[in-house]
């Protein structure tokens, strides 16, 4: 890759004259070899799993293993049309569809890691509810996974994607900005507006800690997931109103990884604070291992 | 840097619930499985650290077992993995170790090949983003990540064997990215291990078997689409 930080990126994409999803796909062809018609192949089959895996978590039996969570999408879902909601509309949606794909991940469903896991929901929830709202081609989406994969590898290289490293921040945090980033760019915002989403995203998630009821990869994670997918809309409108990050988005990206490495380790996907650690979580992982 | 492309922040494809537990479990299960070269017919499965405290919870038990199935990550029949494997005759069970570990997420496999008899013990740790370390292949020391097409071949210490081997990957046209060579004793048995820029042909493992001194050979290959799919695989 020729490109290390969001704002040689951005940079990149002003010289040669192409949006981040189109840089980010020629970059890729010449690191692997394969020719970019591939590697759009690649990435269209991954668009088709999470439009599975959203309808999936919107229509099938959800429950998790442990029986702690699942449906709650469908709750989400049912609400939205049946009450007036506070949220509503297309970020109730986005905020919906994220849970559903959380709670198929839970289910052992199939789905993809964006950047893991454990995040897997807020990429799929906004761009699923947004293409159904603008009536975008699947071509289109899976450009814009190029550029959010492209803000996230920067910040994966720069800083952490995963809770044992960085805490929550490092895995829903980085996809929230990359979310952002990329649908600021499919908006029509600039790559340089879209590096200021990241940057307003990343700075909201700051801290985030990873603490796991039971360690398993259902609460907080899910729900954190169906937040993650509004605040992602709300940076990308911050951003296309020209709202800037005034702190660049690359010195935000180096206080992630300067937070995550003071995290203490029982903050850090351990299950030894936090959330976990709270009477009612520390009962939950008790019947959780009495039902072994 | 550490993620070197697009798919490994968009990817991998998965069954979930969690990239180190469960996707990780499944490639070294499947990594297992293409080690031992045929379906098991015994499975002992010991999980240390933390796959001992959650494996359940994550489902790494049908994870691993998945992968002796030949399942891909993202293999929709993985978290009816056990149920598939009894039916199939593979006798399986499940164990919490103690003692010393490498890694927080350790699983150790005892497998017992179902036509040849054979026994193969290997270690395997899930070292974050479902990435993972074989460790331990029958108490040769390996670090094979699954990253690249690998050949595993057994073989007697013995003077110009790894001569030999190279000459042959040379003439197959394929380049290696990274070797390991460990020996249980001086002219004794060795393994040796090849990491491969592109997969091999069966002709070039049959040309590493005919060499003297080599008793076997294997290729692991995670990046190969399991069974059921690569029917569709062609077809695209």
């Amino acid at each position: 890759m020729n490109f290390r930080t969001l704002s040689e990126l951005a940079v990149l994409c002003e010289e040669r004259g192409l949006g981040i999803g189109a840089l980010m796909l020629e970059e890729q062809s010449a690191e692997s070899g394969r020719s970019k018609e591939q590697e759009f192949a690649t990435m269209s089959q991954y668009y088709g799993v999470m439009k599975e895996a959203v309808h999936r978590g919107m229509h099938e039996d959800t429950t998790s293993r442990s029986g702690l969570t699942g449906l709650d999408a469908q709750r989400v879902g049912a609400y939205n049309t049946a009450a007036e909601p506070l949220l509503g509309g297309p970020a109730g949606q986005a905020m919906a569809y994220a849970l559903a794909v959380s709670e198929v991940n839970a289910s052992m469903g199939r789905i993809i890691a964006t950047p893991t896991a454990g995040s897997c929901g807020i990429i799929p929830g906004v761009f699923l509810s947004c293409q159904e709202r603008f009536g975008w081609s699947d071509d289109v989406m899976v450009s814009g996974l190029f550029a959010a994969g492209a803000i996230g590898y920067v910040i994966a290289n720069n800083s952490f994607v995963s809770g044992a490293e960085g805490g929550c921040q490092a895995e829903v945090g980085s996809a929230i900005g990359m979310a952002a980033g990329a649908l600021t760019e499919l908006r029509g915002g600039t790559p340089a507006q879209a590096v200021h989403a990241v940057g307003l995203a990343l700075k909201n998630t700051l801290g985030l800690i990873c603490d796991p009821v039971g360690g398993l990869v259902e609460i907080p994670c899910i729900v954190r997931n169906g937040f993650g997918a509004v605040t992602a809309l709300a940076a990308a409108d911050m951003a296309l109103a020209g709202v800037r990050s005034v702190i660049p988005s690359d010195e935000v990206i180096k206080v992630m990884l300067e937070v995550g490495s003071a995290m203490p380790e029982i903050h850090r996907e351990t299950a030894g604070g936090g959330l976990a650690q709270t009477p009612t979580g520390r009962k939950i992982m008790e019947d959780l291992r009495r039902k072994k | 840097m550490r993620f070197k492309d697009v798919f490994s922040i968009i990817g991998p494809a998965m069954v979930g619930p969690s990239s180190s537990h469960t996707a990780g479990a499944a490639r070294i299960g499947r990594a297992a499985r293409q080690v031992l070269g045929e379906m098991p017919r015994e499975a002992e499965v010991t999980f240390f650290g933390s796959f001992a405290a959650t494996y359940e919870g994550h489902g790494t038990d049908r994870a691993i077992i998945g992968g002796l199935l030949d399942f891909p990550t993202d293999d929709p029949r993985l978290p009816d993995s056990i149920t598939l494997a009894t039916e199939a005759g593979m006798d399986i069970s499940f164990r919490q170790g103690t003692g010393l570990f490498p890694h927080p997420n350790t699983v150790r496999l005892r497998l017992i090949g179902q036509d040849s008899g054979q026994e193969l013990t290997l270690t395997g740790t899930s070292i974050g983003g479902g990435n993972i370390e074989i460790v331990d292949v029958d108490g040769f020391g390996v670090k094979l990540t699954g990253m690249y097409p690998t050949v595993l071949i057994q073989h007697m210490d013995y003077l110009g064997v790894l001569a030999s081997v190279t000459d042959v990957i040379r003439s197959g046209q394929v380049n290696i990215g990274h070797m390991s060579l460990d020996r249980k004793n001086r002219s004794g048995a060795a393994l040796t291990v090849l990491e491969l820029d592109e997969s091999a042909t069966p002709e070039l493992l049959q040309a590493l078997g005919d060499l003297p001194a080599v008793k076997s050979v294997k290729l692991v290959d995670l990046n190969e689409a399991g069974q059921e799919e690569k029917g569709k695989e062609s077809t695209s």
